[in-house]
């Protein structure tokens, strides 16, 4: 086995290896720091290290590494960049909220209050709504 | 010369990206609430999908690239069913 990664010249091997290293090791601190703060709102900073930077890195290493064996470019490589892209933030910003939302709904002293205005219904002052509104219609 | 060099810069990798995976596989067992949890499943299926690439260029298969790509996409999904149960009590109201 491994035939294949010795056709690789040594100017396509040599930063695959840097990013290969680089990926993992953006990877390792972003756990350790999920390992290590105190809070959850601090938390969920840190694997996002790993999720945008670290992921990036390796996704380059493998499009430099099969674009050189095969000689024609890969680019498959870029599908899983562009989901990676669109799905952190939005999965991250549903998680803070739900945590958010959770804290709120205990009384945390660990999260400010909500605003005046937005989230009544997590303090439990939530307008009644008006009855007369499009009574007329009901059937 | 170079062959081992890249070899050996991949099985670190792994290595590496291993430990990520019991830090994270950690956080899921012991977060002390559900939102932890979650957070650590998230984090163990973007490293998973990390780990899958380096056998993808360690073996030379683009087969590996397929699975890496459907573990993405469903734990995109799972991650933002998991939060909306979170904030909700159920996921599809």
């Amino acid at each position: 086995m491994n035939n294949h990664l010795a056709d690789l010249p040594a100017w396509a091997a040599i930063p695959a290896a840097l990013l290969l290293l680089a990926g993992a090791v953006l990877t390792l601190i972003g756990t350790v720091g999920l390992l290590r703060f105190g809070s959850f709102y601090q938390r969920v900073h840190a694997p996002t290290l790993g999720s945008t930077l670290g992921i990036g890195c390796i996704l380059l290493a493998s499009m430099l590494v099969f674009s050189v064996l095969e000689s024609r470019a890969i680019l498959h490589e870029v599908l899983i960049t562009a989901l990676m892209v669109v799905t952190t933030p939005i999965t991250l910003m549903l998680l803070a909220r739900a945590a958010l939302y959770r804290d709120r709904s205990e009384g945390s002293d660990e999260v400010p209050p909500p605003p005046s205005g937005q989230d009544a219904r997590a303090s439990g002052t939530a307008p009644q709504p008006q009855p007369g509104l499009g009574g007329g219609q009901d059937v | 010369m170079i062959l081992t060099l890249l070899m050996g810069t991949i099985f670190l990798t792994q290595i590496m990206l291993v430990v990520a995976m019991a830090f994270a596989t950690f956080r899921v067992l012991r977060g002390p609430r559900a939102q932890d949890r979650v957070l650590g499943l998230d984090t163990l299926y973007v490293t998973a999908t990390m780990l899958l690439l380096t056998f993808g260029i360690r073996n030379g298969s683009i087969l590996y690239f397929e699975a890496a790509l459907i573990i993405a996409l469903l734990g995109f999904v799972s991650t933002a069913a998991l939060a909306k149960f979170l904030m909700r009590g159920e996921v599809i109201e």
